[in-house]
């Protein structure tokens, strides 16, 4: 792997070793430079996810910060035990995310980087009060593309960049 | 698009516009003007009301006409080009609108197009630091002169700003509104520094798209839509609002017709652009059906054969058994040698006959094929119309040869072809008409005309088929051939005449559908 994210990539992970990450997130793996995994739980006792935690994927490409990394919650076992994706109105079965920061029509994150995204999601399921699939789960996981990104999303509104999201129902997926 | 005063000079410049008020006065008595039809009044067409006036125009026009906005923009506002353009294409090249916003508040508007307000400093690049710095982004160190800030003071190394300009280009198709890279900036990307900064061929085509976006904003321009043509073309005569009087057939230098209101690539009048568009979905959605594969081929109708027409006209003989038949109705053909001639209309009365006994469903269906049908027959002719020219051009040569006369002599057989392409168009667009029409007494009128166009295309279709034998038969051929190709262009203009001046006069109204 090479390109402008080598450095990024190497720098965002120094940052997280010698600063470590926010509570409630945790860099379990990063074996790879192109592909990490963190570990996310909500703090407090008022969320409906209490003692649970999930594992969210980030698989970088070269481009990276100027496009964004493919991001999904981990359906499978790793080495540390089973993790699913969280029940939420924005997270399909198969772990796939409807987030508008997530789409590749952005502008490049000198603000956002890996830990932001984290903290996004944590927040996406702190203010959320119901334990639901998104409409149309069943359907859009039978015939999702395994990339996320490849999937077109249609979002209610354009929040951009930020905690807000937004969501809905996968349009067409290619 | 542009200031009154400018009117004159890109809009309305063309010749066309007095005559076109003329015939806005006076045009009652314009389609007898056919019946003396010479090749030399096919070149230059005169204007009916219904008609608008265009130009076309080429991509290096339009370069001019954006940059005659720029430069007059850039001298009433005292902005650099770059400006002029970021906000004209704000402003979607409205300069009276952006003049206004541009007086009452400067700044104001400046920052709503994404440019820096007139105060602060954007000559920054001159004063830059001496040192290293590292590129948030790929946080890599360079040295000052390899990195770039806008007005906003963002500021990043060239390699990632090439990078985000070739993606958001090449990528997404941006081009007018490429933002800053930092998360919030609304600072637009001035052109020369795009140009600067990325490739030859991506630069290109951020121009392409720049023109693209400028053809797409402007209600009087469009794209010619066939493949490889590049020109442009302009009318003011047809806003949207007048889609409902006008179809503002067009044609363009690559020498094909486009419809101006929509963008269809070909001429599809006498039928209004919506229901074109209602027609083409309708299509989409019904004619997967069984009954649309059965209009590709058919069965003889007495000795059951499975005959696919492969060109030429309706009157259709069986190889097999010999049979003279119509393609359209399946009747026999002896029935329409003589004036009754039944197969352009749709019985209404067997339609009602029909719904007493089947479902009202199936009705609809059959009502619809029938129409599609008729349709789809006229587009499939249409389809062979390269065939149709080069075998007419072997008959031009043949008689050339064997008749001793002259290329000049020979051309009435091209523009019969010419007639009967151009009929069949408009027969084939007069079915889907038909098919929305409300039934009332101008339908009646439509339908006789549908009627007769079709009977002397048919005819006319008829002789062009004949084979040559002999001189004298050549010089009856050739008076039959021109003075059935003078009725079809009369009948073809009645047709189009009487539906499109009922527009105007709103004495069509569509059925309930």
């Amino acid at each position: 792997m090479s390109g402008l994210s080598t450095k990024r990539l190497m720098k965002e992970l120094a940052d997280i070793q010698s600063k470590g990450t926010p509570e409630g997130i945790i860099l379990l793996s990063a074996d790879n430079m192109d592909e990490w995994v963190f570990l996310i739980s909500v703090l407090g006792d008022e969320t409906i996810y209490k003692g649970e935690t999930f594992a969210l994927r980030m698989k970088f490409g070269n481009r990276y910060p100027i496009d964004v990394p493919e991001v999904s919650f981990i359906v499978t076992f790793l080495a540390n035990g089973q993790y699913q994706p969280p029940m939420h109105p924005h997270v399909y079965s198969n772990g796939h995310i409807c987030a508008s920061i997530l789409a590749d029509n952005y502008q490049p994150w000198t603000v956002l980087n890996a830990v932001a995204i984290c903290i996004t999601m944590q927040s996406m399921l702190a203010s959320n009060n119901k334990k639901e699939r998104p409409e149309g789960n069943d359907r859009y996981v039978r015939s999702a593309p395994s990339n996320p990104k490849l999937t077109r999303w249609h979002y209610d509104d354009d929040v951009g960049i930020g905690i807000k999201f937004s969501c809905h129902n996968p349009a067409k997926w290619v | 698009m542009s200031s009154d005063g400018d009117n004159d000079d890109f809009l309305y410049e063309d010749e066309y516009d007095d005559e076109f008020d003329q015939d806005d006065i006076d045009s009652t008595s314009e389609p007898d003007v056919y019946d003396a039809m010479s090749p030399a009044m096919e070149e230059a067409p005169q204007k009916k009301p219904y008609d608008v006036s265009w130009k076309v125009k080429t991509l290096q026009e339009i370069i001019d006409m954006q940059n005659k906005e720029i430069t007059k923009v850039q001298s009433l506002l005292e902005v650099p080009a770059s400006s002029a353009a970021i906000l004209l294409r704000h402003y979607v090249w409205n300069s009276e609108k952006l003049q206004e916003q541009f007086w009452n508040d400067p700044a104001q508007a400046l920052e709503a197009a994404g440019l820096s307000p007139p105060s602060s400093p954007t000559t920054h690049t001159s004063t830059q630091p001496t040192g290293v710095f590292e590129c948030p982004i790929c946080c890599m160190e360079y040295d000052y002169p390899s990195t770039y800030s806008m007005g906003c003071d963002h500021r990043f190394c060239k390699d990632c700003w090439i990078e985000y300009l070739s993606g958001k280009i090449k990528g997404e198709g941006e081009s007018a509104k490429i933002q800053c890279m930092e998360s919030g900036c609304k600072r637009i990307v001035r052109e020369e520094i795009i140009d600067d900064l990325v490739t030859h061929d991506i630069s290109k085509r951020y121009h392409n798209l720049l023109n693209a976006a400028f053809v797409a904003d402007s209600p009087t321009l469009r794209w010619c839509p066939h493949p490889n043509c590049e020109y442009i073309i302009e009318c003011s005569q047809a806003p949207t609002r007048m889609l409902n009087q006008l179809v503002p057939t067009v044609q363009c230098k690559c020498g094909d017709d486009l419809c101006f209101g929509c963008g269809y690539s070909a001429s599809h009048r006498p039928v209004l652009c919506r229901i074109v568009k209602l027609w083409e979905k309708k299509c989409a959605d019904d004619s997967e059906t069984a009954n649309w594969l059965q209009a590709n081929t058919k069965e003889c109708s007495k000795c059951q054969s499975t005959i696919e027409k492969n060109g030429g006209c309706n009157h259709m003989t069986c190889k097999k058994c010999k049979w003279e038949f119509c393609w359209v109705c399946m009747g026999p053909w002896s029935e329409h040698g003589t004036s009754w001639y039944q197969c352009n209309r749709f019985d209404e009365k067997s339609g009602i006959d029909a719904r007493d006994t089947q479902a009202k469903s199936r009705a609809s269906l059959e009502r619809y094929l029938h129409y599609f049908n008729r349709w789809a027959n006229h587009e499939h002719s249409a389809k062979l119309d390269a065939e149709f020219y080069q075998k007419t051009e072997k008959k031009m040569e043949q008689m050339q040869n064997s008749g001793n006369l002259s290329w000049i002599e020979v051309q009435f057989a091209k523009q019969a072809v010419d007639a009967v392409i151009k009929a069949r168009i408009t027969l084939k667009w007069s079915y889907c008409m038909a098919f929305y029409l409300k039934r009332n007494n101008m339908t009646e009128l439509f339908e006789d005309n549908q009627r007769d166009l079709e009977r002397a295309v048919e005819n006319l279709g008829y002789l062009l088929e004949q084979n040559i034998s002999d001189t004298d038969s050549i010089a009856k051929l050739r008076q039959d051939i021109t003075n059935q190709a003078a009725y079809v262009q009369k009948r073809h203009d009645i047709l189009m005449d009487d539906t499109l001046r009922g527009y105007l006069e709103v004495s069509y109204s569509a059925g309930d559908w």
